[in-house]
């Protein structure tokens, strides 16, 4: 199957995403990178674990005192949403109907500029509120390492999806950008998972102290 | 066009099967999505509620856990077929994060 071949919904195949070479190639390769990603996030969840509430005198601010539950309860709903959306785009992708997939992209986008704009008014609110940054302490150090790199994947991700999107507006699903999306939506999903355990360990596990 | 579907004779067959294996898949999302709505929910209360840390903090990494299994195995479609490589990836990559962790913690508490 030829990669810029026309297809209809009949005979689109059923994984699109490997029925090429390419397509093959880039899923296992994604894989072992999302392996690796594993790896550089435990060694930021280990380091801010290790580093917690290590501030160098008493009028610096600790977990407790910096983290509101309904703040990060809304940026977690934001996101999780934001994955589940991108699961209805690959269903659409699945379907062929490109325009579908276009406009669940779109809302995950959205959803996801939501996220990252709750997160740049939280950074600023610990900066200027509780004078918490990132040379202020060793705790400062971690929390904005591991806080801020899974910002930073949100941010690159966002890139992502609207670079596929608009590159590709005019031409469609073939089988040479299918897994370019079907990639795009599963390093969104691994977002989600980074966060999970961002929202377990730094912010639930931080406000018990 | 050749048939690329080779389990039918029929392709419209195939495809209205694929187009029901999709729905059905999807709505296995949606219930996916309900519950991990639902986990994050009870974990966030299990905090809000002021239990003690030594019930809280077990409770929440296990929900964590069960949260990102969901996700990997039904959003990342890892529990369907052809998915040997990713595992090997992701098993590998969680003994090492564990490890790690685990290297972290004890060098600090102990």
């Amino acid at each position: 199957m030829a990669a810029e071949q026309k297809f209809t919904q009949h005979t689109w195949p059923e994984s699109p995403e490997q029925a090429t070479l390419e397509g093959k190639n880039k899923f296992l390769g994604f894989w072992f990178f999302l392996g690796g990603e594993t790896v550089l996030f435990a060694s930021l969840f280990a380091t801010y674990l290790a580093l917690k509430d290590s501030v160098p005198s008493d009028t610096h601010a600790k977990a407790t005192d910096l983290f509101e539950l309904p703040l990060v309860f809304f940026m977690t709903m934001l996101l999780l949403t934001s994955s589940l959306t991108s699961v209805f785009a690959m269903y659409h992708m699945k379907n062929y109907n490109f325009k579908k997939m276009q406009q669940w992209l779109f809302i995950t986008v959205v959803l996801g500029l939501g996220f990252l704009g709750c997160e740049i008014y939280e950074f600023n609110h610990y900066y200027h509120e509780f004078e918490h940054k990132f040379t202020s302490s060793a705790f400062g150090s971690a929390f904005y390492t591991l806080v801020g790199f899974h910002g930073g994947h949100v941010v690159f991700g966002l890139s992502w999806i609207i670079a596929l999107m608009v590159r590709n507006a005019k031409r469609g699903l073939n089988l040479y950008n299918a897994p370019k999306f079907y990639l795009a939506s599963l390093y969104w999903h691994f977002i989600d998972v980074v966060w999970v355990f961002i929202f377990t360990v730094v912010y639930l596990m931080g406000m018990v102290g | 066009m050749a048939n690329l579907h080779p389990n039918s004779g029929d392709p419209k067959v195939t495809y209205e099967y694929r187009r029901k294996k999709h729905a059905e898949e999807m709505r296995m999302q949606v219930i996916t999505f309900t519950m991990m709505i639902f986990f994050t929910v009870i974990a966030f209360a299990a905090v809000g509620a002021g239990f003690s840390k030594w019930f809280v903090i077990p409770f929440v990494l296990l929900l964590a856990v069960v949260q990102v299994i969901f996700q990997l195995y039904y959003f990342m479609h890892m529990s369907h077929k052809g998915h040997e490589a990713p595992q090997l990836f992701m098993y590998s990559g969680v003994i090492v994060a564990f490890v790690t962790i685990l290297a972290f913690l004890t060098i600090i508490w102990l």
